[in-house]
């Protein structure tokens, strides 16, 4: 097995072959060896998302219609190290009144909440963390160490707004989860596992054209979960100052805003395992690693791309419209959808695979029309008793 | 001592400090995150005897639903959330003694018992625990009943946390 | 059983990363507190009240209802591991529960329990 097939097996034995020859049980050495793994993968991480403040700012200021940051260095490529920079020599001020432990553990466990994801991502069919068999919910137990570390972060700073933000903020994000999970038991039915190389694996036809409409709820709800617009209202700067991490400064604030843009990444990375193929491209994964690494790592910029074009183009939800948006709207239809799925797969799960494809895009596609038409029928119907109905044409062209 | 019965005991020290913390801290929130570090004890402790999907579901469910309503509970009722009255009333060492005759009797009833020294049967290689699960629910011979009386018991659930929310509107 | 230990691994590494971080910060910041940097921020103003703010039943109203489905969701993850090898019973099964918890849903809704106001 040459190094380009299977890196990690390879560097693994070298590294246990040379510890053992220096005299350590074999069971602290594996333990070492996976000690030095996990280090690598979450530098690299941490190196990422350097890169992802970059990527961030200069996206942004293309739909804003300006330049983004080019002075320092090549097309500013050295901005982000310029910001850390700052962020390390800020000083490290605590507000009056806020208690110190909770204050200072809830940026850590935030970021905390982003690296562990990690562990289940994989980047090729030989190079992965672990290879748990129940993944999905692994995502939602992330999660939830996510949402634990807001309240500690809004409580804990002795503000009103940053309490205000952080209490909304965890309550869309706990509302949202309910549609990721019906979402997350999509690919469990088309794939028959909950871990993320058994998807992977089964995915010879993506699962997004087997079930649109779940991957783009899971989009949906995983921008919400994000914390980022248009379900921002935690960051509404115009509402809330910085919402939860207002009295955060320094790396503190740091912490957050990179775990931000990581979680995003990873959510894109995610949106790819699960419904895009992950590393695969039709056999190139078998080729080399590298290449399988390459691709997921383009397919997670690609959903990356698309939660930052959603950001930057639509405007913030008002918070009741938020939840009312999930609970009326979201949480039935994403089980509809998976009822759907469900008796579709069953029936037609024997019959053709052009059958199969067709059969569960067209169920898909009639559901979200039918979504689609109860909420517009709905709305028309709120309007009217707002404005009152309007049946006469004339009057309105007269008067031009 | 194997390096497993070490790794619980660690973990079984952490889970039974952080609940000791939880009953004599005087701040109710610092008393919810540590209740928090209790739960994710057990959830270590499910890893540990190889029960993956409970110890993810333990995370998500009580870390991730009941911590968080505790604590919203705390903050809708308590008005100064930094409350520190007397940790103790007058009757204290009656508690203290009676929970020392129990766990004395309770070790004197476990001392004859030779379970604690039998090591559980190896799981077969190859069985997925979720998978089996799954079987079992939905199979009429096993559980597939409990698991369709689950989701009435769930609904009721509901129906009460909607009476009791009703009456306080 | 090695699988959960390089989570918690990860875990470990997860926590050292951050806190690294922060403690470099420490050391290199300058340290020179006074109390109006010190203040709690309020748009640039002095405190109005007490930073504590009665906050609406609501919330714990969302949190109570999404412990209920998160509930059922997690008892519908082994039924959708095995629902492609099972035949259409199992998917019924499914139905019924999932129908059953719509129905509380749309109960709730109906009282009035999914308003913000």
């Amino acid at each position: 097995m040459s190094f380009w097939k299977d890196p990690l097996k390879i560097a693994a034995d070298w590294l246990m072959g040379i510890l053992t020859s220096w005299g350590m049980p074999e069971v602290a050495a594996q333990i070492l060896i996976g000690f030095l793994g996990v280090l690598i993968l979450i530098s690299v991480l941490m190196v990422l998302d350097i890169f992802l403040v970059w990527v961030e700012r200069k996206v942004v200021s293309r739909f804003q219609d300006r330049i983004g940051p080019n002075r320092v260095g090549p097309f500013g490529l050295i901005q982000p190290f310029a910001d850390i920079i700052k962020l390390l020599i800020k000083e490290d001020i605590t507000p009056s009144g806020a208690d110190k432990i909770v204050y200072n553990l809830a940026p850590i466990l935030s970021m905390m909440s982003v690296l562990i994801l990690w562990a289940i991502v994989p980047l090729a069919p030989t190079v992965l963390g672990v290879d748990l068999n129940i993944g999905a919910l692994y995502i939602i137990a992330a999660g939830a160490i996510g949402a634990l570390s807001i309240i500690m972060a809004g409580w804990s700073s002795n503000n009103k707004f940053a309490l205000i933000g952080a209490f909304r903020q965890v309550a869309v994000m706990v509302s949202f989860e309910i549609p990721m999970l019906t979402m997350l038991l999509i690919p469990t039915i088309l794939a028959g596992s909950m871990g993320m190389t058994a998807i992977t694996e089964k995915q010879d036809i993506w699962f997004v054209l087997l079930s649109p409409l779940g991957a783009l709820i899971f989009l949906i709800t995983a921008i919400a979960e994000l914390g980022r617009a248009p379900f921002d209202m935690a960051e509404g700067e115009s509402e809330l100052v910085a919402g939860y991490n207002t009295e955060y400064s320094g790396m503190k604030f740091g912490m957050f805003y990179a775990g931000e843009l990581l979680h995003a990444f990873t959510y894109g990375g995610f949106l790819a395992i699960l419904f895009f193929g992950g590393y695969r491209f039709f056999g190139l994964e078998q080729v080399s690693p590298f290449l399988a690494i390459a691709v997921i790592v383009f397919k997670a910029f690609v959903g990356y791309w698309i939660i930052m074009w959603v950001k930057y183009t639509l405007m913030r939800i008002r918070i009741d419209h938020m939840l009312a948006f999930n609970w009326k709207f979201l949480t039935p239809l994403a089980f509809t959808l998976l009822m759907v799925t469900a008796l579709v797969n069953a029936l037609l799960a024997g019959t053709s695979t052009w059958l199969y494809v067709a059969g569960m895009f067209l169920s898909n596609l009639v559901l979200g029309w039918a979504a689609l038409t109860i909420a517009r029928s709905y709305s028309r119907k709120e309007r009217e008793k707002v404005e009152g109905v309007k049946k006469v044409v004339t009057t309105s062209r007269s008067t031009l | 001592m194997t390096a497993e019965q070490i790794i619980f005991l660690v973990v079984a020290f952490f889970t039974l400090g952080s609940g000791f913390m939880v009953v004599t801290t005087g701040n109710l929130v610092h008393a919810a995150l540590w209740l928090v570090s209790t739960l994710f004890g057990v959830a270590v402790v499910f890893a540990l005897l190889n029960a993956g999907f409970l110890a993810v579901v333990q995370v998500v469910v009580y870390i991730g639903a009941i911590a968080i309503l505790f604590i919203f509970a705390v903050m809708l009722t308590r008005k100064d959330m930094r409350d520190q009255g007397p940790q103790t009333n007058s009757g204290w060492w009656a508690g203290v003694l009676i929970a020392v005759l129990v766990f004395a009797g309770l070790f004197f009833l476990l001392q004859g018992w030779g379970g604690l020294s039998k090591t559980a049967a190896a799981i077969p290689a190859g069985f997925d625990a979720v998978a089996e699960l799954g079987n079992v629910l939905v199979s009429p011979d096993a559980f597939v009943l409990p698991f369709e009386v689950a989701s009435v018991l769930l609904v009721a659930a509901l129906v009460g946390a909607v009476y009791v929310a009703f009456n306080r509107k | 059983m090695s699988q959960w230990i390089y989570i918690g691994l990860f875990f470990i590494v997860g926590l050292i990363v951050p806190v690294g971080a922060i403690t470099v910060a420490r050391i290199l910041g300058p340290k020179k507190p006074n109390p109006i940097k010190q203040a709690t921020y309020e748009c640039g103003i002095e405190t109005v009240g007490e930073s504590w703010v009665q906050f609406k039943a609501q919330y714990y109203i969302f949190a109570l209802v999404f412990l209920i489905f998160d509930v059922e969701t997690v008892f519908l993850f082994p039924w959708a591991v095995k629902l492609s090898q099972l035949g259409l019973f199992a998917v019924v099964e499914g139905i019924i529960f999932i129908l059953i918890l719509i129905a509380g849903l749309v109960y709730t809704w109906r009282k009035g329990m999914l308003e913000w106001a």
